[in-house]
């Protein structure tokens, strides 16, 4: 570090406390040394400045032409880097936050190092010139992703992908659901990071001598020079701008927009499934505190930056095609912000600007990004908890997440990314597997590894069941075998993918933002839990009677008498969920992972529980072929019959140990289910949090609405442009779903009561 | 081929005995004492504060014109259920419950039916469980909760369907004074009480019926809270699968106005109208 780097550090850092966040790239002891934990309620708020609702209208006027045509406007011909874009404004008056993903707000970028048929694919739908040079160069001169993964898929991964047992899975975009740690921009300045990047490089000269070890430290030589690459091209854009960030921020304002650069950088340079924000309240509430301290910031100033921030998270955008959108449902970034729960010392890292943050779904409207996810906690202070609920009846934008269980797996600087899946900010990444299809599974294992609807054979061919009515012990047995293959062919894609993706379109500045030895899970997940559950519930508990079609394909089942549906809190059908949960657990553990990386899985659709279940026959619990699943782990809709607490009590015993991905549950309630006056539905929400949490329960999505206002938000879009409807893991605006889609949101459970 | 009901995971034994005579000697079945129970619920900020888990009984000696529930008005309908049934199934929610600061309520149909049962479960769920108890009630048999049973309740939601005594008798086709005296009874015990009390355009929403409603509810003194709760017809469906008539059906939901005047009527008597 040169003397000039010391002494900008200094001053920058002037009126922080502690040493080892100095000494060491250490963001999380710099938050447990200088903040200031929140005890108090939301009275001190401040409303939008007009300034914040002029800048906010503007975008907002976009809004009714990016609908209309699915996109504002494509940047076609520039593959979009970290320094390709010239810099862009939404007002460059009234920007205090400053930057942008291209020249103009809205407009999208091409990402082609995941793969080019997406690209091109996403230019033809919307109408704009597929340019035949840069076809020529990632088809012919520059590999990607994409086509990696599929030069070293097997002819069982491709049979099982096209069969949509195995889906979604990001072979053909990026992976995303990684978080780099943006707040070490602010803190430290690139100057510094670069300089632990030399030396973490530098720790990596020497040859290894364990022949295993040469091409792993090969690649990460050539990953640490390609992050330091990255982080002299975050300078570069910062510059584009007017600010200088090699050195750390030195007020809050700078702060923020130090933050948002390295962010900006991130998905300038990536089109990941999620693209998390990490932990950021809490950190930036430092620098706003001691602005205010010093009395050169007010509330209102202060709530004025955090306003602009966010409304540069909300015009995040990626071109992707309708398909992909399908699958997501809407145009998802997930923009997962986490926040408040509770320190290791019990102190709760709630602050002022914690509040800031969820202040802004009042300030700008409800909004399905960023993703405003709150690590509750039954220890956090009443008020923040009054104002979680509030904010929930009011705007339905908020999920939750237990700080229960995660706070002692991954410490007390965890945040989510995308919906539900925990991970230690710059400490640990993941490599998202998106899902297999249990239920399938299931008609799979009736039907002897055939396909029920298309009757090939996908799966091992372990002999279709030929008895007349289905034996639970048997189809158990069959349904094992079927697992283990599953279990197989699934890692296996999932090596490929990674494999890939580091290799094609490794997330540079990302992983600039990670320590150099870093925690990595292999996320796999499972789709129609309930389904599968409930299907061999009442094999076990009534009659199923196969019906096949003239190859002997089962195709239909006749269920007579009553069986008992996973979702009521009730022992004999929540077991079989609880059991199919760990055995697809236990037998994915059975296999390698690329990098080794731990196992894991998630119960977690999103809203793939349309898709899913489009491409799955009829099961033996009397759900017809093509109806939707239920969301994650929630029960199918319509067979919880005792209420949303019953139903969430059977989703928290789904282990967490288990499924350390994440189990979603979404509920959605209307207000009068929560209490008769505007105070009882606060404080009651808050308390049936408390009791989910208190139980086990990890997530919940919390939705408040009345039915009427859906119906009509269906036949007038251009009412409701915010409306906001949170399904299995994130927000999504709701007027932006296809019509099955918000018929499916209608369909489920509204936990009214009379 | 159906998915189980709610209430069914409970044994499926028809309960027959409709006279509170048959029903307190059915009540004793090899030691444990059984009722008829309709379903059960768990519900937030309805049934009593904070989530609570609800056990509806079957049977109801009133039969009000405005009923939501007239699946419950008959015994016959419920399920023979032990005490043991129903505080197992609430124990399941004892952790959820405590953390969330509900309790659990016993609600019907008319608990007071069956006080043997009733008060069985209040105890246990009360001193084996240790949750807070409400008792939903008309207070029309308040008279046969023996002093024991009350011991076991720590709030009562009281209905007061109307003061005016014809009205009364027209709406429910039993008379007013029993639930009067039983509310004056809970007074003297000093029992926190919540009055319900429904508001139906045309029917019991005239001033004075208000009035005298208020009037004596601010008289007893331990009444913490009133409910002032519209009308709704969402039940006429469960009149039409009955085969009964919802007389009803044309009557309209009291208007939001409608409802803040009725609130204001009690609260201009120091009363917490909500």
């Amino acid at each position: 570090m040169t003397t000039q780097q010391q002494r900008s550090l200094r001053s920058s850092w002037d009126g922080f406390r502690g040493g080892l966040w100095r000494d060491e790239i250490n963001v999380r002891d710099f938050i447990q040394q200088n903040y200031t934990p929140y005890e108090g309620d939301a009275s001190f708020l401040a409303g939008p400045t007009e300034r914040t609702t002029a800048v906010w209208k503007k975008i907002t006027d976009l809004f009714p032409e990016e609908r209309a045509k699915g996109v504002l406007d494509v940047s076609y011909d520039v593959p979009s880097t970290i320094t390709a874009h010239p810099p862009g404004w939404i007002d460059r008056d009234k920007d205090l936050i400053v930057g942008l993903q291209t020249d103009a707000p809205l407009k999208r970028a091409i990402m082609p190092y995941g793969g080019w048929r997406m690209v091109a694919g996403a230019l033809k739908t919307y109408g704009y010139p597929v340019s035949p040079e840069l076809e020529k160069v990632f088809t012919e001169y520059r590999k990607t992703h994409n086509a990696g993964v599929f030069d070293a898929y097997t002819p069982d991964i491709r049979a099982a992908r096209k069969a949509g047992i195995v889906t979604g899975l990001p072979d053909a975009y990026g992976r995303g659901r990684i978080i780099g740690d943006y707040r070490r921009v602010p803190l430290y300045g690139v100057d510094r990071l670069i300089a632990a990047k030399e030396e973490e490089k530098a720790s990596l000269d020497a040859m290894p001598r364990d022949p295993d070890r040469l091409e792993e430290v090969i690649r990460e030589r050539e990953e640490v020079s390609e992050q330091i690459r990255a982080l002299g091209e975050l300078k570069t854009m910062a510059a584009s701008y007017g600010h200088d960030v090699s050195g750390p921020a030195s007020t809050g304002r700078e702060a923020i927009q130090w933050l948002y650069f390295a962010y900006l950088a991130a998905v300038k340079e990536q089109n990941g499934a999620a693209m998390s924000l990490g932990r950021t309240s809490t950190f930036v509430d430092v620098y706003l505190q001691r602005d205010i301290d010093a009395g050169v910031l007010d509330e209102s100033q202060a709530q004025e930056l955090v306003d602009d921030f966010i409304i540069k998270l909300r015009i995040v955008r990626f071109l992707r095609t309708p398909e992909y959108d399908e699958l997501f449902s809407g145009d998802p970034t997930w923009v997962t912000e986490s926040i408040g729960g509770i320190g290791s010392d019990g102190r709760t890292l709630v602050t002022r600007t914690s509040f800031r943050y969820l202040q802004t779904l009042y300030n700008l409207g409800p909004a399905p990004e960023p993703n405003m996810t709150v690590f509750w906690s039954p220890a956090l202070p009443q008020g923040f908890k009054d104002f979680c609920a509030q904010v929930s009846i009011d705007t339905s934008s908020l999920q939750y997440e237990s700080d229960e269980l995660m706070r002692p797996r991954f410490g007390d600087d965890t945040a989510i990314a995308c919906c539900v899946s925990a991970m230690e900010v710059g400490k640990q990444m993941q490599f998202f597997g998106a899902r297999v299809n249990l239920a399938k599974t299931l008609l799979y294992a009736i039907n002897g590894g055939r396909d029920e609807k298309s009757g090939a054979q996908v799966g091992p061919a372990t002999g279709a069941i030929t008895a007349e009515t289905l034996d639970y012990d048997e189809v158990v047995g069959r349904l094992d075998q079927q697992m283990e293959w599953l279990a197989e062919t699934y890692v296996h894609a999932l090596n490929v993918i990674h494999y890939m993706h580091d290799k094609y379109a490794y997330e540079r500045l990302e992983m600039a933002l990670h320590d150099r030895d870093i925690r990595r899970t292999m996320a796999c997940g499972i789709a129609g839990l309930s389904v599968a559950a409930d299907s061999l519930s009442a094999i076990k508990y009534a009659r199923v009677t196969p019906v096949r079609d003239e190859t002997g394909l089962v195709v239909d089942y006749r269920t007579e008498g009553e069986f008992p549906a996973y979702g009521n809190n009730d022992e004999r059908p929540d077991a079989i969920a609880v059991w199919l949960v760990e055995e697809f657990m236990r037998k994915v553990r059975r296999h390698p992972t690329y990098r080794g990386a731990e196992h894991t899985q998630s119960v977690l659709t999103i809203t793939s529980n349309v898709v899913y279940g489009k491409k799955t026959g009829n099961t033996p619990d009397g759900r017809r072929a093509g109806e939707p699943f239920s969301p994650g782990a929630n029960p199918m809709n319509g067979r919880d019959t005792h209420g949303y607490v019953a139903s969430a009590l059977s989703v928290a015993k789904l282990p967490y140990e288990q499924a350390e991905d994440g189990v979603s549950l979404t509920n959605t309630i209307t207000p009068d289910a929560l209490g008769r006056t505007p105070e009882d539905r606060v404080r009651n929400l808050a308390g049936v949090l408390d009791g989910f949490v208190t139980c086990q329960g990890f997530h919940m999505n919390v939705n408040v609405l009345n039915r009427d206002t859906l119906v009509d938000a269906m036949e007038h879009p251009e009412k409701y442009p915010q409306l906001t409807v949170r399904v299995s893991g994130y927000a999504v605006n709701f007027v932006r779903l296809t019509r099955e889609q918000q018929l499916d949101v209608l369909s489920r459970t509204f936990h009214g009561s009379l | 081929m159906s998915v189980i009901q709610p209430g069914a995971l409970l044994p499926l034994v028809p309960v027959g005995a409709d006279s509170p005579a048959e029903q307190a000697a059915a009540s004793r079945d090899d030691g444990a004492v059984s009722g008829s129970v309709h379903s059960w619920d768990l519900s937030t900020g309805v049934d009593g504060p904070g989530t609570r888990f609800v056990c509806f009984l079957a049977g109801c000696p009133l039969a009000c014109l405005y009923c939501h529930n007239p699946d419950t008005m008959q015994m016959r309908n419920g399920q023979r259920t032990t005490a043991d049934e129903v505080v197992e199934e609430a124990r399941k929610y004892v952790a959820f419950i405590r953390a969330s600061g509900g309790g659990f309520t016993i609600s019907g149909g008319e608990p007071l039916l069956q006080p043997d049962f009733a008060g069985e479960v209040l105890r246990r769920v009360h001193d084996e469980l240790g949750l807070h108890t409400a008792l939903d009630t008309s207070g029309f048999l308040g008279a046969r909760a023996s002093d024991r049973l009350l011991e076991s309740v720590d709030l009562v939601l009281l209905d007061i369907k109307s003061w005016d005594r014809e009205l009364y008798l027209r709406l429910t086709g039993q008379q007013l004074e029993p639930t009067l005296a039983f509310a004056r009874r809970l007074a003297a015990l000093r029992k926190e009480v919540w009055v319900r009390f429904v508001l139906v355009p045309g029917l019991t929403d005239p001033e004075e019926n208000v009035e005298g409603v208020a009037a004596f509810a601010a008289s007893l003194g331990n009444v913490t809270r009133v409910d002032v709760l519209p009308f709704h017809k969402l039940g006429a469906a469960k009149w039409a699968e009955l085969g009964k008539k919802f007389t009803l059906a044309d009557t309209p939901t009291p208007t939001a106005a409608q409802v803040a005047e009725a609130r204001s009527i009690f609260a201009s008597h120091g009363l917490n109208a909500v």
